[in-house]
């Protein structure tokens, strides 16, 4: 066999740690992200396996962008379980932006539970220039 | 009485409506298998992707977090009660002008193959893929099905 790729390797959820105390049952999980950036943007990918895309709210105030997710995965109760590995609960994240985004312009999919926001930079590269007009 | 005691305290303050005590055993039953259902799994959990067995009187269920698949990329087979779910997922290479700021998300092959407790009908299983998870649903053999005898007077 080649060894072109490795072996998955397997991360527990991880369980956002909130202060607060949550008002509807479940656990609430972080999503596993990449994030990058080039000159004109900063991209965040982060993996939200069983959220369709109606479920999912992104939320930018000030420098603090929220990613939410439902997934609409659910164990009926009528099932007995045999073999539980891993929790089916909320998806949320929070990141704190170092620079100023395009609001109007920030773009998002999803595609098979991976979510995909695009944040158009207005940064220091671009300044504005105030036009000074004379009579 | 000492059970009692000893649960009161010191949890008391902390423990909300959705307990500590229920997630550790949520926890932990990742771990045990319920004594019905012999599941076995070819290592505990650790292995990519996760799983979640469940039963009812017809069918097997097993669901899956296995975001960012497309279906050719992702293989279920059964035979008898051996079950396979195998892949390869793919994350698509950025441009090379990017910088990276964080990076966990993984991309390689994975394989998992476990017993289910008894023989399904490998003609009826159904498996779905949607928004990222995996559903299988496998429908039980009639020889392994709970049968009902009528009892004559």
């Amino acid at each position: 066999m080649a060894q072109a790729t490795q072996d998955i390797q397997t991360r527990d959820k991880q369980e956002v740690q909130s202060p607060a105390e949550p008002t509807t049952p479940g656990r609430v999980f972080s999503p596993l992200v990449d994030i990058f950036e080039d000159d004109q943007a900063l991209t965040i990918v982060a993996d939200m396996p069983g959220v369709p895309s109606e479920n999912v709210s992104i939320d930018l105030q000030e420098d603090t962008l929220t990613l939410t997710g439902v997934p609409t995965l659910t164990v009926p109760d009528s099932e007995e379980t045999l073999v539980q590995e891993f929790e089916i609960g909320k998806f949320f994240r929070q990141f704190r932006l170092s620079e100023v985004i395009d609001q109007p312009h920030i773009k998002a999919n999803l595609n098979h539970g991976v979510l995909r926001v695009t944040l158009p930079k207005i940064g220091p590269a671009k300044p504005r220039k105030v036009q000074i007009t004379e009579h | 009485m000492l059970i009692r005691q000893v649960k009161r305290w010191p949890f008391e303050n902390q423990l909300n409506g959705f307990s500590e005590l229920d997630r550790l055993r949520r926890d932990l039953s990742r771990f045990l298998t319920t004594p019905g259902g012999q599941v076995g799994l070819d290592s505990p959990a650790g292995v990519y992707p996760f799983l979640t067995v469940t039963q009812d009187q017809d069918n097997f269920y097993i669901r899956s977090e296995i975001p960012g698949m497309t279906m050719d990329e992702l293989d279920v087979s059964v035979t008898g009660r051996n079950v396979t779910v195998s892949g390869e997922r793919k994350i698509p290479t950025e441009d090379q002008q990017v910088r990276y700021h964080r990076r966990e998300r993984e991309a390689g092959k994975f394989r998992r193959q476990f017993n289910l407790p008894s023989d399904v009908d490998c003609d009826k299983v159904e498996a779905k893929y949607r928004h990222g998870a995996l559903m299988v649903i496998l429908p039980k053999a009639e020889s392994a099905k709970p049968r009902k005898i009528a009892i004559n007077g």
